[in-house]
């Protein structure tokens, strides 16, 4: 099909002008909310952050409860000790994560952006901040329009100074997690940070400052790829919030206790506070948009104008594309949910959290690595006997110093000489030299497979049944 | 120095690197407005009603433009990338290799430096240095020694006493440095001996050393051995240091069967241990040495007289050391 050239519109005759491609940003100053959905969202700050600032202080057996110990190449979680071979979990955990993001969005649409997301959340937080120590919405727009003051003065650095106290104390707890936070502190205390941690703090901080103090609605409009690609995941039977048109239409300010169908209005009295609790600044009366974050700020402030003007609530409100056309009710709308997108995105994550939970619950205690010795083949020994060299590397996940009792099978006549028992320290791994003798008419000439026995001597159930080959000449 | 052959690709290079950067600028700068229609579309509409937004950018991301491109130049005047410039940090790849050998060298230069100026005896009894010379040893030796150090069809077997060249500490340093060359030539000094007595000479080699043997093959074998072989592995074959082994003992470098002795005969041997000095440097092979002497094999006497080390060409040593 051949590309469709470009034609002007018809409806006006065009007026040319030059425009600039970039504009100055201008502030967005939302007005404070509450209702339903300002009390989830903040629950989810609260609780994001419980976890985020309390985790890093937990202890557990001496020593910090979650910590991601980068230098010694292991990441502590709980009792869990993650070796850099257990990278297949961390990458499992990343597909669960995407899939959840997959089947909340075609859900309930961006979800994770209104209620979850950490850009949301600091940005709320640092805008409490700002509102309690600039005031109110108008407050802090005739600051912002008026010349630097005394008071101006008095006011910015207080509200700056307070998300610098944040913003660094994110960073700390940020690096808090990579190394251990106790003695972290210590050292913010004798100035005797090492560069690195100097530098990721700071790097962290000052970028929580900029962007929940500065950048906010910007990081999602200009700078975030899932807002980009959040759109595809939407269906018309995705949960979005919605105004509705039919019922709002026309727009127009009435006195109270009119009403509406009398004066030929819709139900929307054009009171504008949609627009001005909006974080992102946009009219959620001209539908759906691409910034729209979905934090339903413009439902709770609706709702309550909606009950002050005895009308009923849901003027703007959580809906469906295909409920609006068809005026579908809340049965109609859960019983869209289920269909073969959301079952599909379900089953996979299920089945995936299984999985993951499962390889965790089943993940090894003990690992062994045989290496045989390549250049020296086969050599004999007194006695005639055919003996092959092996260096046995073995790991000891635990947190605990182990020893392990090794003994070797496979072929007839098969022995070991070197020690048999392996004592390996507390999350380390040691290699071993073992000598295995075999009669020379035992197996056949070439390589046979034998195996490696090593059990521990604390716990029968920690034990490897690792494959290796001897050869014969 | 340049790679470059002709001066003209230093140019080169240079110009298209500055008219690239600073072209990015310039057609930043001249894209930063548009021609369109007032309003929020640019006025397009395909397929009937797809429009596209005209929404301007935050001025912020052009600035972040221009702060690239002005931190482009400066980097390129601290680091090379203007063809041959050098940049003033005066930064190389080899001159950062060189920094981390250095840094290496600072850290690892004591440790060294310490067991350098302990003997042989006191560094073996060291456990640090011990495991430090196992690694060495898993790294350099292992390949043909084994990482039991118990060698090899070929490559001897360094926790016994048969040392060719010599076990004592000063000797076993030199092997490790300087290398050993070993030969044994085809039928010894009597080219023309056939099959049979070659035969016989196997028989009787195994007998010296207790191993099943024809007694008739062997007697005739014990006339062929004078003239043929004794003149290095000496009268009873007890063999020469530096120069045969001693074929009376139970160690075979190539194996004892009978086959294999034959072989030995009528083919000889070549072989080699290759020179480790100038590559690990003195106070690796310090390390080396002492965890070799210390695998229990080395020499327990105490080096009273002077290291017997003969090179191979020599002709007959002239006092073959007893070794137990």
């Amino acid at each position: 099909m051949a590309p469709s050239t470009p034609r002007q519109s018809q409806e006006s005759r065009p007026h040319f002008v030059e425009e600039s491609l970039y504009e100055v940003h201008q502030k967005v100053h939302p007005r404070a909310v509450s209702g339903i959905f300002a009390t989830w969202r903040w629950t989810l700050v609260g609780f994001t952050q419980l976890v985020y600032y309390g985790l890093c202080w937990l202890p557990w057996n001496g020593r910090q409860a979650v910590l991601f110990d980068l230098v010694e190449r292991k990441f502590y979680i709980f009792g869990l000790v993650f070796w850099p071979q257990d990278v297949i979990f961390l990458a499992i955990l990343l597909i669960i994560s995407a899939y959840s993001l997959f089947l909340f969005t075609a859900v309930g649409g961006r979800l994770w952006c209104g209620y979850a997301c950490p850009q949301t959340v600091y940005t709320e937080i640092f805008t409490w901040i700002e509102q309690k120590i600039e005031g109110e919405r108008n407050a802090r727009i005739k600051l912002d329009a008026a010349p630097m003051s005394a008071r101006k003065l008095w006011l910015r650095t207080a509200k700056y100074s307070c998300w610098g106290l944040l913003a660094f104390w994110t960073g700390f707890t940020f690096v808090g997690y990579f190394t251990p936070i106790t003695t972290l502190w210590g050292s913010v205390w004798s100035l005797s940070l090492g560069p690195w941690e100097t530098f990721w703090m700071l790097f962290y901080g000052a970028f929580t400052y900029l962007f929940a103090g500065h950048m906010r609605e910007q990081v999602c409009k200009h700078m975030c790829p899932y807002a980009r690609f959040q759109g595809v995941m939407f269906d018309p039977d995705t949960l979005t919030i919605t105004y509705d048109t039919e019922r709002g239409e026309p727009r127009g300010a009435r006195k109270k206790g009119v009403d509406p169908q009398s004066i030929a209005k819709g139900d929307c009295v054009d009171c504008g506070i949609c627009v001005q609790v909006c974080p992102t600044g946009i009219d959620i009366r001209d539908g759906l948009q691409y910034e729209c974050i979905g934090c339903a700020a413009c439902i709770d402030a609706c709702d309550q104008v909606m009950v002050k003007m005895d009308y009923p609530k849901g003027l703007i409100r959580y809906s469906t594309e295909h409920a609006i056309e068809a005026h579908w009710g809340w049965k109609e709308i859960v019983g869209h949910v289920v269909r073969p997108r959301v079952i599909i995105y379900s089953t996979i994550l299920a089945a995936i959290c299984v999985a993951f939970v499962w390889g965790i619950a089943t993940k090894a205690n003990l690992r062994v690595d045989v290496i045989r010795d390549r250049a020296t083949l086969a050599r004999e020994v007194e006695g005639g006997l055919i003996e092959n060299v092996y260096r046995l590397h073995v790991i000891n996940v635990s947190e605990v110093p182990h020893r392990y009792a090794v003994s070797v099978s496979g072929l007839p006549g098969i022995d070991m000489i070197g020690e048999r028992i392996l004592e390996v320290p507390a999350a380390a791994a040691r290699s071993f030299t073992v000598q295995v003798r075999v009669p020379p008419e035992s197996g056949k000439k070439g390589s046979n497979q034998i195996f490696f026995d090593v059990k521990s001597l604390a716990d029968e159930k920690v034990a490897v049944h690792e494959k290796a080959s001897f050869l014969q000449p | 120095m340049s790679d470059f052959v002709s001066g003209f690709w230093n140019i080169y290079v240079v110009g298209i690197v500055l008219v690239s950067i600073i072209g990015c600028g310039v057609f930043l700068w001249s894209q930063s407005s548009a021609t369109t229609v007032e309003g929020a579309t640019t006025g397009h509409v395909w397929d009937e009603d797809l429009e596209e937004f005209s929404n301007p950018l935050p001025s912020w991301w052009r600035w972040l433009f221009y702060i690239t491109i002005v931190f482009s130049l400066f980097y390129l005047a601290m680091y090379p990338g203007l063809g041959t410039y050098k940049g003033q940090f005066n930064w190389s790849s080899t001159g950062q290799y060189d920094g981390e050998m250095k840094k290496a060298d600072d850290q690892y230069g004591p440790i060294y430096k310490k067991f350098q100026s302990q003997d042989i005896m006191a560094v073996a009894a060291n456990s640090e240095a011990r495991e430090m010379g196992q690694r060495l040893f898993l790294t350099y030796c292992a390949q043909c020694h084994g990482s039991d150090a118990k060698g090899a069809r070929g490559f001897p077997n360094l926790t016994d006493n048969d040392w060719l060249f010599g076990g004592m500490p000063e000797q076993i340093k030199e092997s490790i440095t300087k290398g050993r060359d070993a030969m044994m030539p085809p039928k010894g000094l009597k080219p023309d001996l056939n099959g049979d007595q070659i035969k016989d000479l196997a028989h009787y080699v195994r007998s010296l050393s207790g191993l099943a043997s024809d007694s008739i093959r062997a007697q005739r074998g014990k006339e062929l051995f004078a003239p043929a072989c004794s003149a290095c592995h000496g009268p009873e074959g007890k063999g020469t240091p530096g120069l045969a082994p001693n074929l009376s003992d139970k160690i075979w470098l190539y194996g004892s069967s009978e086959d294999t002795v034959t072989e030995t005969i009528t083919k000889g041997r070549i072989n080699r241990m290759p020179a480790w000095g100038e590559f690990l440097g003195e106070a690796k092979v310090h390390l080396l040495t002492a965890y070799v002497y210390g695998l229990g094999g080395g020499s327990k006497e105490v080096a009273a007289a002077a290291p017997a080390a003969a090179p191979v060409a020599a002709p007959v040593a002239a006092a073959p050391a007893e070794k137990k």
